[in-house]
């Protein structure tokens, strides 16, 4: 058989041994349902709350924001954050010196992180359904905006994710990129509209994909009417998948070139290297 | 003695049947403004094993990773399996097994479920000669490992840790496989059980090895020939045994006559025994006779190089050994 289909089989089996492996863990579990239970306590304390301009809750606003928004931090941040310490401890190295071990490596990784993306996502919308009214949960249509939101949300995202986590060297570094996310976040619309913003920052917020994740997963579920209180007044859905699709072919230019790169200069004594510079921080 | 090759003379040309798995002249490396190597060749025929011998900063880990195609050189003509490392494919890459130093990945698989994943990415890579990959049953036998085959490998001992780290190393059955320092961690009983598993691949396989280890007892044990590297260079080449005897000389001869003490170093210690109790007979008490052993000789020449002493033991040896 082609290596390359072998590689890339073996990639999806990898993919579906360590979703195995961090849904059997309880440490792993704990971080799916953390962020549930910040949105639920979150929701909670927005019960009364309504969008300004509007009678509706603003807590259900805030589920459908919150859902773009994680699989924004997942494609960017999880995905990174594996390639850093998986740099570090040798399981990179490991599948250079196997023949197609990188394709293997890169295929398994994006299955696991798409797959764990997308069940945080039901992980946050399920027990959140019951605090919160006006979602159009029965509507086909929605579904599938949500899923061609989503799907596209990991194009976008997780190519970059392997940028930066091969531009990363060190786990502690991961900070660097963790901040100005917050930050974003912030002023993305996540967990209130951003209308009132001036104007220079709501155009950075549009640069970016958090903010159209966001949106677009409200135009999945939140009632048509909302969209008028959106900016511009409308979903948008042309912009989002203009903005999301270029992030896209951004991540996917970038991300086989850096990677290679990285790859190419992965070695036995830059791991030993780098464990040893860990090692003297730790003490 | 004809295996013991002075440094800088030019080596036989390959043989044209390209038995010979790893061809390496004159490889140069510099950082920067540093030379980390300055001209090391070596040549491993198939079923070879070769312990690269040397002190911390010699330029081992380079040379190595260098031959593994994970590091690029400055300069020199290199063939590992035929074929320029700068340029190996993904073919060449399934003919070679890694054992590094200190893996620590992979942590929640299951043993047997990490060696049949790794093992499947060379099953394109099968030729009637090479059967790949190796069945998981029979590597885990061989390694030692089967009654640990559903453990975590986080859950692993140090010692079952490394012998996973060489059964990955082998499990796509390579013609050469490269070993930083196997035994590291490993009680006596699995060192012993290690090394029976290198003469094995050595012997039956036909594994082309080559590892590099700080075990001057264990370089003996494994090495057909061994080759240390000081300062960037190859120092000395050869067999243990030609090497102690070579390079550090004659035997040292100790004993007393009337309640005096002699020591005496000969190259021949038969014939020179055979004269002292001839001359001697009964008055010759407490008699030892110390044969040098690879220790002696790797101190020797390491030291040499570091002292840079060039009227030291090991050069007059050398002189002695070309006189030959």
């Amino acid at each position: 058989m082609n290596p390359t289909t072998v590689a890339v089989r073996a990639g999806f089996r990898r993919g579906v041994i360590e979703l195995r492996n961090t849904f059997t863990n309880a440490q792993d579990l704990w971080g799916y349902l953390f962020p549930t239970l910040i949105l639920v306590v979150t929701i909670f304390f927005m019960r009364g709350s309504t969008v300004p301009g509007t009678d509706f809750s603003l807590g259900a606003r805030t589920l459908p924001s919150a859902l773009g928004m994680g699989l924004a931090f997942g494609g960017l941040i999880a995905l990174a954050q594996q390639l850093v310490v998986e740099r570090e401890d040798g399981t990179l190295l490991r599948a250079k010196a196997t023949p197609n071990g990188m394709l293997g490596y890169l295929v398994g990784k994006l299955t696991l992180m798409s797959t764990t993306a997308l069940a945080s996502m039901l992980i946050q919308l399920v027990p959140s359904l019951f605090l919160v009214d006006g979602l159009r949960l029965t509507s086909a249509g929605a579904w599938l905006t949500l899923l061609w939101v989503a799907v596209l949300g990991l194009v976008a995202t997780l190519p970059l994710g392997a940028v930066i986590g091969s531009l990363i060297e060190s786990a502690r570094n991961l900070g660097l990129v963790m901040l100005p996310m917050m930050g974003l976040i912030a002023f993305s619309g996540i967990f209130y509209p951003i209308n009132g913003y001036p104007g220079w920052l709501q155009a950075v917020a549009q640069v970016f994909p958090i903010y159209w994740l966001g949106l677009g997963m409200r135009s999945a579920l939140l009632p048509d009417a909302l969209a008028a209180v959106e900016l511009g007044g409308s979903w948008r859905h042309l912009e989002t998948l203009g903005v999301l699709g270029a992030w896209a072919v951004l991540g996917l230019v970038l991300a086989p070139v850096v990677l290679r790169r990285m790859a190419r200069r992965e070695s036995g004594s830059r791991v030993a290297a780098r464990r040893e510079r860990a090692m003297r921080q730790v003490f | 003695m004809t295996a013991v090759e002075l440094p800088g003379t030019v080596a036989a040309p390959p043989p044209p049947d390209g038995d010979l798995v790893l061809d390496v002249r004159d490889l140069r490396m510099r950082y920067g403004t540093v030379d980390v190597l300055h001209g090391v060749d070596l040549t491993a025929r198939r079923g070879e094993v070769l312990a690269l011998l040397g002190p911390n900063g010699a330029g081992k880990t380079t040379t190595i990773e260098i031959l593994e195609g994970f590091r690029m050189r400055s300069a020199g003509e290199l063939r590992v399996l035929g074929v320029d490392p700068a340029r190996g494919d993904e073919r060449w890459r399934a003919r070679m097994g890694v054992v590094l130093q200190s893996w620590r990945d992979h942590g929640r698989w299951r043993v047997q479920e990490l060696l049949t994943h790794l093992g499947s990415f060379y099953a394109p890579y099968s030729t009637d000669r090479v059967r790949r990959p190796w069945p998981v049953p029979e590597l885990l036998d061989a390694v030692g490992l089967a009654e640990h085959a559903r453990k975590r490998v986080s859950q692993l001992s140090g010692g079952q840790r490394r012998r996973l780290d060489v059964a990955v190393g082998i499990v796509g059955r390579p013609e050469l496989l490269f070993l930083d320092e196997p035994t590291v961690g490993f009680d006596p009983a699995a060192r012993r059980e290690f090394h029976e598993l290198v003469h094995r691949l050595a012997d039956l396989d036909d594994t082309t090895i080559l590892l590099t280890t700080h075990d001057l007892d264990e370089a003996e044990k494994l090495a057909d020939r061994i080759l240390i590297l000081a300062g960037g260079r190859i120092i000395a080449e050869g067999s243990p045994d030609e090497l102690s005897r070579r390079i550090a000389g004659n035997a040292e001869i100790r004993w007393t006559r009337d309640g005096d003490r002699f020591v005496h170093s000969a190259a021949d210690a038969t014939a020179f025994l055979r004269e002292l109790f001839r001359q001697h007979g009964d008055e010759v008490q407490e008699l030892e006779v110390r044969r040098p052993s690879l220790e002696d000789a790797y101190m020797a020449l390491v030291y040499e190089q570091e002292s840079g002493a060039r009227d030291g033991g090991a050069a007059r040896v050398w002189q002695q050994g070309s006189q030959e």
